[in-house]
Parts: structure tokens; sequence; C-alpha cells
């Protein structure tokens, strides 16, 4: 950590994904002031946000306790290595959330994610779908 | 010398009989060059697991093993975010 720190250029970020499922009994006020506060999490921790996403409450395809549905948000970011377990000890003190998962990024989900962002995706989605049925 | 089991492979559904030739399996991912399975997006994962929610082997999807590993992480991380069931009935 040290030895990373000596001057600012050198502090590597990498590339993660966090998606974080809120309990559905937060109201609308309260889920609003979660996301920005894990936002700010980030951004107040050297972090950087890349993109954000709000998938708004949606069925889960088991019960979390007791519980059918769930806000999921996605958070994009670059962070230095150490941030990611301050972010989830974070997590893991909130009884707002449910269920964590933080991913590193490669190169390949980078790419992936800045097309889907671009809306490159939507004809394929659609035609999932139709597979999917 | 006998045949590789067709009658289970829903992709060769149609050549059931001995005399038609077998369509040949293909990676998907090394064919249309996905290079990254996303483990947000359930309709896609849904082609890789059967009715019950088990991941299907390789010898029914024709995928290569390196597609294999990465479709199998992403399924695991869907079910760890309730994207897909651990455990299911008539998923399909």
């Amino acid at each position: 950590m040290a030895a990373k720190k000596t001057t600012k250029e050198q502090v590597v970020l990498n590339d993660y994904e966090s998606v974080i499922i809120f309990t559905p009994v937060l109201s609308e006020e309260q889920l609003k002031d979660a996301v920005a506060k894990y936002r700010s999490f980030i951004t107040d921790n050297g972090g950087e946000m890349v993109h954000e996403e709000n998938w708004g409450l949606t069925k889960l395809a088991y019960a979390i306790d007791k519980k059918t549905t769930g806000f999921y948000i996605i958070y994009e970011y670059k962070a230095p290595a150490e941030f990611v377990a301050k972010f989830e000890l974070a997590f893991r003190r909130d009884e707002r959330i449910m269920r964590f998962l933080t991913t590193s990024l490669d190169k390949h989900a980078q790419v992936y994610n800045q097309r889907k962002r671009n809306g490159e995706f939507n004809q394929n989605k659609k035609e999932k779908q139709q597979e999917g049925k | 010398m006998s045949r590789p089991k067709t009658q289970h492979n829903p992709a060769m559904v149609f050549n059931t009989t001995p005399e038609t030739p077998l369509k040949k399996k293909y990676c998907r991912f090394k064919k249309n060059g996905i290079k990254y399975i996303d483990y947000k997006d359930a309709n896609f994962l849904m082609k890789f697991v059967n009715e019950q929610g088990k991941i299907l082997p390789r010898r029914i999807t024709g995928t290569s093993l390196k597609y294999q590993r990465k479709i199998a992480l992403a399924v695991k991380k869907a079910r760890h975010l309730a994207v897909l069931p651990y455990v299911a009935d008539g998923l399909k």
C-alpha cells in the first residue's frame, strides 16, 4: 500500500464492477440516498465512477431473506486494489443490502460493457428474448 | 465405431434418421467472436442450463473448453445474485 502511493501518479487503478441488491422495503427516497451514498463512497476513497446502472425493482430467481424482489444497482468504477475490501465491509455492515458481488473486469468485459452502454446489443436482446420464450 | 448419442441433443432433433448426415457441433463463442459472457444476462445464460437449472455439459452445447469454464463461472455468479436459480423445476 505504502509503496504504491509514494506519488499520486503511481496509484494503480483497476476496473471493478459491483452489483448490489437492496431490500424491497426501501422507499424511493431511501434508495436514492443509499445509491448516492455508495457513489460518493467510491469517489471519496480514490476511485472513479465509470458507469452506474439501476435495474429498479426486479424479481429474484429465489427468495433471499424471505423477499422475492430487490433493487439491483450496478456500479462500474476504477479504484485501487485496497478499496474493494473497504467497500465490501461497508456492504456487510449495511442492513439494507441483501446481496452483493464485486468482480474485476478484464479487457473483454470492458469492451462488452462499453458496447452495451452504446446500445449495440439491443437487436441481440430482442432475439434472445424470442429464443428464451 | 458407434455414433455419438444424438437423441438427447436438442440441436439435432431433426437428424433422427441415420441416413441424414449429422450436423457438426460448433462452439458458438468461437464462431461468433464472443469474448465475454455477461453474468447479468439471464436470457443468454438460460441456453446453457437445463430445466432444473443445472449447467449443460460441453458434449451437448458444443462449447469449447475455454468458454465452458467461463460459462460455468458466469452461471455461478448469476446464481449468487439470484439472476438464475440454484434449484428449479420446469425452468423452460
